[in-house]
């Protein structure tokens, strides 16, 4: 299938510029779904909201919706709070994570529902969903019914369905979780696109780490009601600002040290298996504490068979091979760290496939995992 | 291919012994209606056991013309008003409660538990309780007044339970999605919610409809001077004893076929309608 092409939505107000202050929904029974969220999304943004199940994602973007009321704080969308307004007057669309499809209208009358509700008539409403239909090319089907549709297919009405009502934000609960994993990778590239040409903010929830980086220009992490992380896609993997973001997102080892002294700024840190792991320190905040966390990436370390007994040299970490993946273009070598108290405490590098394979380390190899300085990316305790 | 050998092949023998016990439920639950079937057309010359002296429809005559049988044209004229107003209502309020339960509201607990306890009460009971209760008031006891209510306490509970049912398979996402679009209460539920549950609601209407219909307990001292149709069944069941009593069970049960077969025809035909959309015509 090719892409969508559609024109950019005229939205008299502006295209969706979110701000959300101190932002906060208790429930009756005392939990605290989302705590005190302050955050900022720029319109005509592809923002994803990233977390795992429970961390507030899901009801953070039912209140931006309008479908829950949030127990304090203010929603601005173009500048104006839209707290206590209908999703119509708040200019926003959802799109539901099974889609929620009227079951029992056919694809056109599904499409057509926001303009039959303001009573619009049948020939004008059919006539403008007809030309959404298209957009979405599902022209042959519209005269379907939801279950009638394979899972791509739906997702294409339900996306006409919203588009149609003209939103200045588009909200996409777990738009793809419902999809095979093919078609997950197909509807991410055509989401994406969507987003460029409609030129609207998208707000999308998802708890796959690849696929928010993949889409997103904004990728905001979540963990128990609050925003731990809001960045650049690029910047939250490569740069976590805690240990949490680092192990979340995945293509990071978080070690951690006692620290011994500092000097210029570089820190040297004692592993829990004897190792000297040396860290530039950013800004004196790390100065007083006397434990640090930092993450190395997978891809950014050098593998090596080690004999039995000898010590790791400096920024490196020693090990049997507990595991090892063929990925493609890398394979998947993991280390269980000597010395180290915690059973789980692996260790992966990313070996390029033709370095591996230049001199390939078996399961129960020793092996010496090591890396520049520069590479040293410090967290923030937590 | 495994499977269709597999069951033309040899049987386990709890195949038969779990056949024959169906068969007896059909023969136990059809046999003695068919007797009665048959015997309502009984020659003008026949009694009330087999065997046949000719066939005819004397006794459905012999019923219908107001005599010695009963006043049963009558009985009718007010058992399916009240089987229609039963219905409706049921239906009505079985829907409301259905929404209303579910978000958990102070003492839905032992709100449910009570109308449940209306199913438990003997009904016979609860007749003599309504009736005396309508007598110290000062009301008259009538089928569409203290009958209505004493159906009402008997059919609700059945469709609130039935409703549970329905609503624990409707999403609430679909009212979310109408918000969405912009329709307000009324148009969510006019054209998203009730259309969605339609089947649900026409099977509440046929347990409303045929309960009340056969309803006997609850009515018995509730009804006032004139009878409902299993009244006047018990009582000509009392004092005839001629095969027009036959001939009554022939005809309340087609009656109840009819209102059956027209719930199902309505369910298949919203099913048609739905799947008719596949062929085009929109």
């Amino acid at each position: 299938m090719t892409a969508l092409t559609l024109t950019p939505i005229e939205t008299a107000a502006g295209r969706g510029a979110i701000e959300l202050a101190g932002i906060q929904k208790r429930y009756a029974d005392g939990t605290v779904a989302v705590d005190g969220i302050n955050l900022r999304i720029a319109s005509g943004t592809y923002c994803c909201l990233l977390g795992p199940s429970g961390c507030g994602k899901t009801t953070m973007l039912r209140m931006i919706a309008g479908h829950e009321t949030p127990t304090d704080g203010e929603i601005l969308i173009d500048g104006g709070n839209v707290v206590g307004l209908t999703p119509r007057q708040r200019g926003t669309a959802m799109m539901f994570q099974s889609y929620a499809l009227f079951p029992h209208l056919s694809v056109r009358d599904n499409v057509a529902f926001t303009l039959r509700v303001r009573g619009i008539g049948k020939t004008e409403r059919y006539k403008e969903a007809d030309r959404v239909i298209e957009q979405v090319q599902l022209t042959e089907l519209a005269q379907r019914l939801p279950a009638q549709l394979s899972g791509g297919q739906q997702q294409r009405v339900a996306l006409a369905r919203a588009i149609i009502t003209r939103p200045r934000v588009l909200l996409l609960d777990e738009p793809l979780s419902a999809l095979d994993e093919f078609l997950r990778l197909q509807m991410r590239s055509e989401l994406r696109e969507l987003q460029r040409q409609l030129g609207i903010t998208f707000i999308h929830v998802t708890h796959t780490q690849l696929e928010a980086v993949a889409v997103a220009d904004q990728v905001v992490v979540m963990d128990r009601g609050h925003v731990v992380q809001s960045d650049p896609a690029r910047t939250v993997y490569a740069e976590p600002r805690s240990a949490y973001v680092a192990r979340f997102m995945g293509g990071q080892n978080v070690l951690s040290g006692k620290l011994e002294s500092v000097k210029d700024g570089l820190a040297t840190l004692r592993g829990d298996g004897g190792q000297t792991f040396m860290l530039h320190l950013r800004g004196a905040a790390h100065s007083g504490h006397p434990r640090l966390s930092f993450s190395v990436r997978r891809d950014h370390v050098r593998l090596t068979k080690a004999a039995a007994g000898s010590a790791p040299p400096v920024n490196a970490v020693s090990g049997i091979v507990r595991a090892v993946e063929y990925q493609g273009t890398f394979v998947k070598v993991t280390l269980r760290v000597d010395g180290s108290q915690d059973k789980d405490d692996l260790f992966v590098a990313y070996v390029e496939e033709g370095d591996y394979f230049a001199s390939p380390i078996g399961v129960a190899d020793r092996a010496c995992a090591a890396w520049d300085t520069e590479e040293v990316h410090a967290l923030a305790a937590e | 291919m495994a499977s269709t050998s597999l069951s033309a092949g040899r049987r386990n023998w709890t195949f038969y012994a779990l056949g024959a016990i169906f068969i007896a439920y059909v023969v136990f639950l059809y046999g003695p209606m068919l007797c009665i079937y048959i015997l309502s057309f009984q020659g003008p010359q026949g009694g009330l056991a087999f065997p046949m002296r000719g066939v005819s429809l004397h006794w459905f005559r012999q019923l219908l013309g107001q005599g010695d049988t009963g006043d049963l044209m009558g009985a009718l004229s007010r058992s399916v008003p009240l089987a229609l107003i039963v219905m409706a209502l049921t239906v009505l309020i079985s829907l409301s409660a259905g929404m209303a339960f579910r978000s958990r509201f102070p003492g839905s607990g032992l709100l449910f538990y009570l109308v449940i306890a209306s199913l438990v009460a003997p009904g016979y009971v609860l007749s003599i309780g309504i009736g005396l209760m309508f007598q110290l008031l000062g009301f008259d006891t009538n089928w569409y007044t203290s009958a209505l209510g004493a159906q009402l306490s008997w059919t609700l509970p059945f469709g609130l339970l039935i409703m549970f049912a329905i609503f624990g398979r409707f999403s609430r996402s679909y009212e979310e999605a109408a918000r969405d679009l912009g329709a307000n209460q009324f148009q969510t539920m006019w054209l998203i919610v009730v259309p969605i549950l339609l089947p649900g609601m026409i099977a509440v209407a046929l347990f409303g409809f045929t309960l009340s219909y056969d309803e006997f307990a609850r009515t018995l001292q509730t009804t006032g001077p004139t009878n409902t149709v299993p009244i006047e069944i018990w009582s000509m069941t009392q004092n005839v004893t001629s095969p027009s009593l036959y001939a009554l069970g022939t005809l309340t049960t087609a009656l109840s076929f009819v209102v059956i077969g027209t719930a199902l025809g309505a369910i298949a035909i919203i099913q048609r309608r739905r799947l008719g959309s596949l062929t085009g015509r929109g």
